[in-house]
C-alpha cells in the first residue's frame, strides 16, 4: 500500500513537471522543470532496483545534459523566443492527436495486464554497478565499444560544428 | 500493488506530454527538450520492464540510450549554435530556407 502511495506521488510530481516543461514560456524555467522531472524518474530507476542507471541518469542527464542546455540558452539569450506562436489550427490539433495516442497506449496497456505478477513472484532486483559493468565488458563489450567510438565522433563534430568559419584565416 | 502496467502507464503520458511539446512549441531548444523527454520516457519503460522480468537487458537499453542521446545533445545544441549565429533565432518557424 505504502509502494502505490508513493508511486502515485511520484508520478504525479512527473507529469506536473513535464506538463509545466511544455506550458511555461520561458526556456529557463522549461529547462529547470525538465531537470526536476529527470530527478524524479531517476528516483523511480531507484525503485525499480536499478541503482546503476539511476545515478547514471543524475549525473550525465539531470547534470552534464542540462546544464549543456542551460549553458546554450542563457549564451543565445533564448529565454523567450517562440512565444507568440505562429501555429492556429495545428496546436489544437496537436493536442487532440497527442490524447489519442496516450489514450491508445494507455487502453493497450491496460487491455493485456503484463504486469500483474503477485508480490512474491517478482525475481530479486538486480543491477548493481558490478553486474551491470560486467555484462557490459563479456557479453556487450561490442556495443560498449562502439558507443565509445560514436562519443569520439560525437565531440569531433561538435568542434567542427562551433567553429567559427570566418576567423579561420587568422 | 504497482504492476508494470503502472509504470508503462505513466511512461506512455509522460511520452504524449513530450509529443505535444515537441509539436506545438516553436522555440528550437524546448524542442529538443521534449525529445529528451521523449527519451527519458521510453528509458522508464525499459527499466519497468528489466525489473518484472527480472532481465537486466532493458537497463542496459536503457545506459547506451543515454550515452546516444548525450551525443545528439552535443550535436544539436552545436547546431543550433551554427544556426543562430547566421539567422539570430531558433524559432522554428523563421527556420524556413529548405521552403519546409
Amino acid at each position: 500500500m505504502g509502494e502505490l502511495i508513493v508511486f502515485y506521488l511520484l508520478a504525479g510530481i512527473a507529469i506536473a513537471t513535464a506538463l509545466a516543461m511544455v506550458i511555461t514560456r520561458n526556456a529557463v524555467h522549461s529547462a529547470l522543470f525538465l531537470v526536476l522531472n529527470l530527478v524524479v524518474v531517476a528516483v523511480f530507476y531507484l525503485l525499480l532496483g536499478a541503482p546503476f542507471v539511476a545515478m547514471v541518469q543524475i549525473a550525465v542527464y539531470a547534470g552534464a545534459v542540462m546544464v549543456l542546455f542551460l549553458f546554450v540558452i542563457m549564451m543565445l539569450g533564448a529565454e523567450r523566443v517562440g512565444g507568440a506562436t505562429g501555429l492556429r489550427w495545428q496546436a489544437p490539433l496537436a493536442g487532440a492527436m497527442g490524447a489519442a495516442l496516450i489514450g491508445g497506449a494507455l487502453f493497450a496497456f491496460l487491455q493485456t495486464p503484463a504486469g500483474l505478477a503477485p508480490a512474491g513472484s517478482l525475481p530479486a532486483p538486480l543491477g548493481d554497478p558490478a553486474t551491470i559493468g560486467e555484462r557490459l565488458l563479456t557479453t556487450y563489450v561490442l556495443p560498449f565499444e562502439i558507443t565509445s567510438i560514436l562519443l569520439l565522433i560525437a565531440m569531433v563534430g561538435v568542434v567542427v560544428l562551433a567553429r567559427d568559419s570566418r576567423s579561420e584565416g587568422k | 500493488m504497482v504492476t508494470l502496467t503502472h509504470y508503462l502507464a505513466l511512461s506512455a503520458i509522460l511520452f504524449g506530454i513530450g509529443a505535444v511539446g515537441f509539436l506545438v512549441r516553436r522555440n528550437a531548444l524546448i524542442v529538443f527538450m521534449c525529445v529528451e523527454l521523449m527519451l527519458n520516457a521510453a528509458g522508464l519503460a525499459f527499466v519497468a520492464a528489466s525489473r518484472y522480468r527480472g532481465l537486466l537487458e532493458g537497463q542496459l537499453t536503457v545506459f547506451f540510450v543515454l550515452t546516444v542521446a548525450a551525443a545528439e545533445v552535443a550535436v544539436g545544441l552545436a547546431l543550433m549554435v551554427a544556426i543562430f549565429r547566421t539567422k539570430k533565432t531558433t524559432n522554428v518557424d523563421e527556420l524556413s530556407s529548405l521552403r519546409g
